[in-house]
């Protein structure tokens, strides 16, 4: 198979503290290391003003298939996975059917093969149908090569069966992935519930909502020594309680996304539905919080949490829209404004966040580019400013706040298994 | 008989906005200009004309995508009053067919030579929604919890037409502030126009951060009674809210209705207002609702000359920026 020398970039791989301005070989598929500019390979890419970066993981992304084809596809989901500069996702098992036994899972990576754009790597429903009510067959769903389990957007409500799957997955060795809402503090809810909720009339979700799971969730692992992941954290007292379960050696992972890093529940002001999310957009100090939560490690990983709906899905009155905004190809962007301009994150330490730690979480022999590694890689532009257009998007849906705005940084180049999957286009 | 020259330049001059969404867009100017201009269809009323032309020619449609048959009444013989034709659409609750967006079925109805738009729909923002995408003049006749401009203005004008004023004064609103979008365009106006509000009612049915709208917050109604002047009971809807947001109604009527005992305690020449259809023997107790404070009644009349007010200041927006003299 054939060879790539990447030459003058800037390498940075949080895996092994490299940071270095260098020349990188690729051969057969897999990383071969630092090399001079000289070596000879089949083919050149010429690096510079780049940073070549293992290849982005974003661990909770819906692609919808099957059953949701009118949002989106594997094959244009990981297309648009690949324009964000993913190599490598975890797609959520909130399909119809769900991901629920082996056969299910099995059909992804087929389609997820067919489609040969990025790594997928499917997550198993934790519960039959995502209902919460019984397990899933979850021994089943790992032969299938599902890596995590999780019931998706629904927060798995009945603490006994919690408890059952953080228990069950032990013998796996595979996370257990939870969005945590209280259900009943959910309920109708269309916003962060503050001024801005009461000034605009629309129903509010408490950060509580979160919170009290959170705490609920960590108890469990402590529990259960199963290990549990928080997905998609909105909140200051999330934060805390996290960082205090890490620091009593609870096992216990999250995750943030970078739509909630960076807006506000202030837009909804204008009443559109693409600031419509779950959990719901949240004020500063919130925002601040998480930047904190990031920096010290609280936080392990940045995911987009892509929600792709048809616009009939989005409809343009706030209380009959869908929750979720698409994100794969905003999530590069969206860090960079709210993480690397202001200063509150290195190059090395985001690349972390996106790499290195959402592989840790799902146990991915990826996010490094040790030799011998999948060549598994995203060469990024850090400077390039353009704004978000319709035609820029690989996705089927189109549901997000970023369209029309300004936005800083891209994937230029984006290699998969040693081969080049994707270019930007000028 | 075309009367409007007559008061078109003193009353109404500095009225340039093309939609009534809410209160809280609007200044104290623009409010006066409301107030002033249906202060003065209430006095050709009195002297009879109560059949005015400035709207001839036009259309004006009402889009209830909400039941409300007393406001659609009044919103209908508002625009009659002043002589534009008036379509009526509709439409239960969400009742639209799946995939048919509300913008559309505006547009369509819109497309009916329509100038001006009264809509009333459950979902908050859904007035903003129309002035972005239609051409026609839009007026919130209530969206979801959010605002309901023409009712807080109706009140407000019944206040100041009995009192003279509205700055200085102490108006409570009393009752389910957390789902009334009727206390939130009130808690807007009232506090432009320099009122002091108290806002009373169970700690259950008030929203976050209220205080932040600088008005007072009381959850004791016999605490406050003294030091108002005006009170406003809004409705309760007991089906939805009983058990959940309080233990049942004899315990709310015991803390926060209105009674013969409790209007003792209150100021001799307090005013009590009540929108929408009371529940007697809850908020108010009937001898209360009939007695002398209360302008129960005054107020619906007040509603017709407001929505009759604010249709006449679009349709000047309207002419003035299609250059077509008036
Ligand atoms: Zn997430």
């Amino acid at each position: 198979m054939k060879s790539i020398l990447i030459k003058n970039g800037h390498i940075i791989d949080p895996s092994q503290n490299l940071d270095v301005q260098g020349n990188l070989l690729i051969e057969d598929g897999k990383i071969k290391g630092l090399c001079q500019a000289t070596t000879t390979a089949d083919e050149v890419i010429d690096a510079t003003g780049l940073i070549v970066s293992p290849g982005l993981i974003d661990i909770h992304v819906s692609l919808c298939e099957p059953g949701f084809e009118e949002d989106e596809t594997i094959e244009s989901g990981t297309a648009a996975a690949l324009a964000g500069g993913v190599t490598s996702l975890g797609c959520l098992p909130n399909t119809s059917p769900v991901v629920d036994d082996r056969s299910s899972a099995e059909f992804i990576l087929l389609q997820a093969a067919r489609a040969a754009n990025c790594n997928v790597f499917p997550l198993g429903a934790a519960t039959k149908n995502n209902e919460g009510k019984e397990l899933a067959e979850i021994g089943q769903l790992v032969a299938g090569q599902a890596v995590g389990f999780t019931d998706a957007d629904h927060p798995i409500e009945n603490a006994e069966i919690m408890r059952c799957a953080l228990e069950y997955t032990r013998m796996f060795d595979r996370p257990i992935l939870n969005r945590p809402q209280v259900p009943e503090l959910t309920d109708k809810g269309q916003m962060h519930e503050g001024f801005h909720s009461t000034v605009l009339g629309l129903k509010g979700i408490p950060a509580a909502a979160e919170e009290i799971m959170v705490n609920r969730d960590i108890a469990l692992a402590e529990l259960t020594q199963g290990r549990i992941h928080l997905m998609c954290i909105s909140t200051q007292n999330s934060v805390s309680q996290i960082r205090r379960a890490k620091q009593a050696g609870i096992q216990v992972t999250a995750d943030v996304t970078p739509h909630h890093l960076t807006l506000t529940d202030q837009m909804l002001e204008t009443y559109d539905p693409n600031y419509k999310v779950l959990p719901p957009l949240r004020s500063q100090e919130h925002i601040d919080a998480l930047i904190e939560g990031l920096k010290d490690g609280t936080i392990d990983a940045i995911c987009s949490d892509h929600t792709p709906h048809a616009s009939e899905k989005k409809t343009d009155e706030i209380l009959g829209a869908d929750f979720g905004i698409i994100g794969l190809e905003t999530l590069l962007p969206v860090c960079i404004q709210s993480l690397i301009i202001p200063g509150h994150l290195s190059w090395s330490e985001l690349i972390s966040k996106l790499t290195r730690g959402p592989a840790k979480i799902l146990g991915l022999s990826k996010g490094t580019l040790l030799p011998e590694a999948d060549a598994d890689l995203t060469l990024i532009n850090p400077e390039i400013q353009y704004i978000l257009e319709p035609a820029h998007l690989k996705s089927s849906s189109q549901n997000t706040p970023f369209l029309g705005k300004e936005l800083q940084g891209r994937a230029e180049i984006v290699i998969v298994s040693g081969e080049v999957r994707y270019r930007a286009e000028n | 008989m075309n009367i409007d020259h007559e008061y078109r330049t003193d009353i109404s001059s500095g009225w340039t906005r093309k939609h009534i969404l809410g209160l809280q867009d609007l200044t104290k100017d623009e409010l006066n200009i409301i107030l002033n201009q249906a202060a003065e269809f209430k006095r050709l009323a009195a002297i009879g004309e109560t059949k005015l032309t400035p709207l001839a020619g036009t259309v004006v449609a009402n889009l209830f995508f909400e039941p409300s048959t007393r406001t659609r009444i009044s919103f209908g013989l508002a625009a009659k009053r002043l002589s534009a034709d008036t379509v009526d659409f509709t439409a239960s609750g969400s009742s639209l067919s799946k995939g048919e967006s509300f913008v559309d079925t505006a547009k369509t109805i819109e497309a009916m030579g329509v100038s001006y738009v009264v809509v009333r729909h459950k979902t908050p923002g859904a007035p903003q929604l129309l002035a972005q995408h239609l051409n026609a003049n839009i007026l919130n006749a209530g969206d979801g919890t959010h605002e309901h401009p023409t009712q807080a203005l109706l009140d407000i004008f019944t206040i100041r037409e009995h009192f003279g004023k509205i700055e200085g004064l102490t108006v409570t609103l009393v009752g389910d502030i957390l789902h009334s979008r009727v206390a939130r365009s009130n808690i807007w106006g009232l506090k432009k126009l320099g009122a002091h509000v108290i806002v009373c009612g169970p700690t259950t049915l008030m929203p976050s951060e209220l205080s932040r709208l600088d008005v007072e917050v009381s959850h004791n109604l016999d605490d406050v009674i003294d030091r108002t002047d005006c009170l406003n009971l809004l409705r309760i809807q007991f089906e939805r809210q009983r058990g959940h947001f309080f233990p049942s109604i004899r315990e709310y009527a015991h803390l926060f209705g209105m009674n013969k005992q409790r209007i003792s305690k209150a100021k001799d020449d307090v005013l009590i207002l009540a929108p929408g259809p009371i529940n007697r023997g809850v908020e108010i107790t009937p001898d209360v609702a009939d007695g002398p404070h209360s302008v129960i009644l005054g107020q619906v009349s007040n509603g017709l000359i407001i929505r009759m007010a604010c249709l006449y200041l679009l349709h000047l927006q309207r002419t003035a920026s299609l250059g077509i003299p008036g």
